[in-house]
């Protein structure tokens, strides 16, 4: 910008400063919540509010002491787990097909693959629970297994697409005429290339499945997983217990996104073509 | 170009589409299905009967549910986007490279954190003893009482949504070529007039899409209008729950999702036109 008069310049001084005062208003915004529920999970209040009362552990002792809690993290852990390793493996699969495949309805095969999250988690709940019961899958672990893959494959698939997307589009050919087999490049090329988005595809759905709370509570029945137990508390009595587990989670959740990020950034420099 | 079948490609490609077609596709044409099925005694039986539609569709309640449904939906999207948009440009226009980064990261966050312990944490903040009203108090106003009312479920609403928003609008500015930015300042075209005449113009594809999500995530929310929005006015996610939990009447609860899914896929359609009206290429 060229010959800016002083008064147009202290205007626009003034303008950037209280767009940056916007800026962190906007995050104050987003993490009030997110900072109180850690705050509030350390005080001994009954009814949270300020000012704070005593520094205390005891929601987290009430929460370790009750085995309904204890039962439903072992449910989201297994859950998790299987649900981040079969959503990668098959949004692996959708990366792959789309990355190298044309083929008539592809559109069609695409809007599969990614429209899930799209549709409200509500009527998915709805959906999954009319369905799963029809054939007598509903109110199990497995239950919500099947409906979580639904959810997170989709991310997966981006994930591992945008790792593809990288890729020197012409090393895949090259291994071909060197005598490797279509197996062979996909062993020797195309997974280590992929590898960090991989394990980042595995850990970013294993958090969205931590913390999904709709379709697990139309479908899980007795099987209850943590998130689920969190909206119990909240329709019942209003209990600083859901901070206590909140804060459990979020440190859990953030270790596999953390985890996820240094896989995905860290590498961004292709390292695996040199042979 | 390889494009025979083989059992290579089929390894890759089949399992998702299997999976999607048996866990997605399926339970959503079995609720269509579902909608036509009747209930007696409790229990539901397969049939092909209308009696479903013709009386959620008779009742009062449902079209208020999906007036208030459609009404706050909208007015979050348009709240959020106003909202976030200045929060977005900045982002985008006044922050170094590696602020913008750390922006970035932090705005990542809240999609890994519960949005019920988020949610319940605004309890803590609105109730009539809560966080608010305590400091308000001490400046001697108040208290007022702010949950269980539509500005809380809003509120709500915000916390869901705005994230993804500014996202999304972060994406489609900060592609925005400056050159043209530099251009209307050159040509003496004031800030203000810049944002609105060239900056918005530009990301409209953008702006627009981050509306319709908001829409879309809000529309399908019953979490915000029940524990902050105190669950009246009744929206329509609120009877879905209340229909399917209470009761064998599944039927009833599956022309109301379809309903909302005919909705969503009508506001999509119509958003997308508008988003990309007038640009063929």
């Amino acid at each position: 910008m060229t010959q800016i008069s002083g008064e147009e310049l202290n205007r626009n001084r003034a303008v950037d400063l209280a767009l940056k005062v916007y800026v962190v208003l906007a995050y104050a915004f987003v993490f009030a919540p997110i900072a109180a529920s850690f705050v509030f999970s350390f005080n001994s209040d009954r009814f949270p509010s300020i000012p704070l009362g005593e520094f205390s552990l005891e929601w987290y002792q009430a929460v370790a002491s009750d085995p309904l809690v204890w039962q439903g993290l072992t449910n989201t852990l297994v859950i998790g787990v299987i649900v981040g390793v079969v959503s990668t493996v098959l949004g692996f699969g959708a990366a792959y097909t789309d990355y190298r495949y044309h083929f008539m309805g592809k559109q069609v095969y695409l809007a599969l693959a990614l429209l899930p999250p799209t549709i409200p988690v509500i009527i998915l709940g709805l959906a999954m629970l009319a369905y799963l019961s029809r054939i007598d899958l509903s109110g199990r672990a497995i239950s919500v297994i099947i409906s979580h893959v639904v959810v997170c494959a989709p991310f997966a698939m981006a994930i591992i697409r945008l790792r593809l997307s990288q890729m020197d589009p012409s090393l895949e050919p090259a291994a071909w005429n060197l005598g490797a087999s279509e197996w062979a490049t996909m062993r020797h090329v195309i997974i280590p290339f992929t590898k960090p988005a991989i394990f980042g595809a595995l850990f970013i759905t294993m958090a969205v499945s931590f913390d999904e709370f709709a379709v697990a509570w139309f479908v899980s029945g007795l099987n209850e997983t943590l998130p689920v137990k969190v909206l119990g508390f909240l329709q019942g009595q209003v209990s600083p217990r859901i901070n206590a587990i909140g804060t459990f989670v979020f440190v859990i959740s953030m270790t596999l996104v953390i985890l996820a990020q240094i896989l995905l950034s860290g590498r961004s420099a292709p390292t695996v073509e040199k042979e | 170009m390889p494009r025979r079948v083989s059992l290579y490609s089929l390894t890759f490609s089949l399992p998702l589409l299997i999976w999607q077609l048996l866990f997605f596709v399926f339970p959503l044409v079995f609720l269509v299905a579902l909608s036509f099925w009747t209930v007696k005694n409790f229990a539901m039986r397969p049939d092909f009967d209308g009696v479903n539609w013709v009386t959620m569709y008779g009742r009062a309640v449902f079209w208020q549910a999906y007036g208030t449904t459609f009404a706050l939906a909208a007015s979050a999207a348009i709240l959020t986007s106003v909202l976030a948009f200045p929060c977005s440009y900045a982002i985008a226009f006044k922050l170094s490279e590696s602020a913008r980064r750390w922006a970035i990261f932090l705005m990542v966050i809240p999609f890994f954190t519960s949005y019920l312990v988020r949610v319940y944490s605004w309890q803590i903040f609105l109730s009539d003893r809560g966080i608010i009203n305590v400091v308000l108090g001490w400046v001697g106003l108040g208290p007022f009482g702010m949950l269980n009312t539509v500005g809380a479920t809003m509120v709500g609403y915000m916390t869901l949504a705005f994230p993804l928003v500014v996202l999304l609008q972060l994406f489609s500015l900060v592609f925005i070529d400056r050159s043209l930015i530099e251009a209307a300042h050159n040509m003496r075209c004031g800030r203000l007039r810049t944002v609105f005449e060239v900056v918005i113009p530009s990301a409209r594809v953008g702006l627009t899409i981050a509306a319709l999500f908001c829409f879309i995530l809000t529309f399908g929310d019953f979490v915000s209008p029940v524990y902050l929005g105190g669950g009246d006015p009744t929206t329509l996610s609120i009877l879905i729950t209340d229909t399917t939990k209470s009761g064998q009447q599944w039927p009833r609860a599956a022309v109301i999702a379809l309903t909302m899914i005919a909705t969503l896929l009508v506001v999509a359609f119509v958003t997308v036109r508008f988003a990309y009206k007038g640009r063929s290429k």
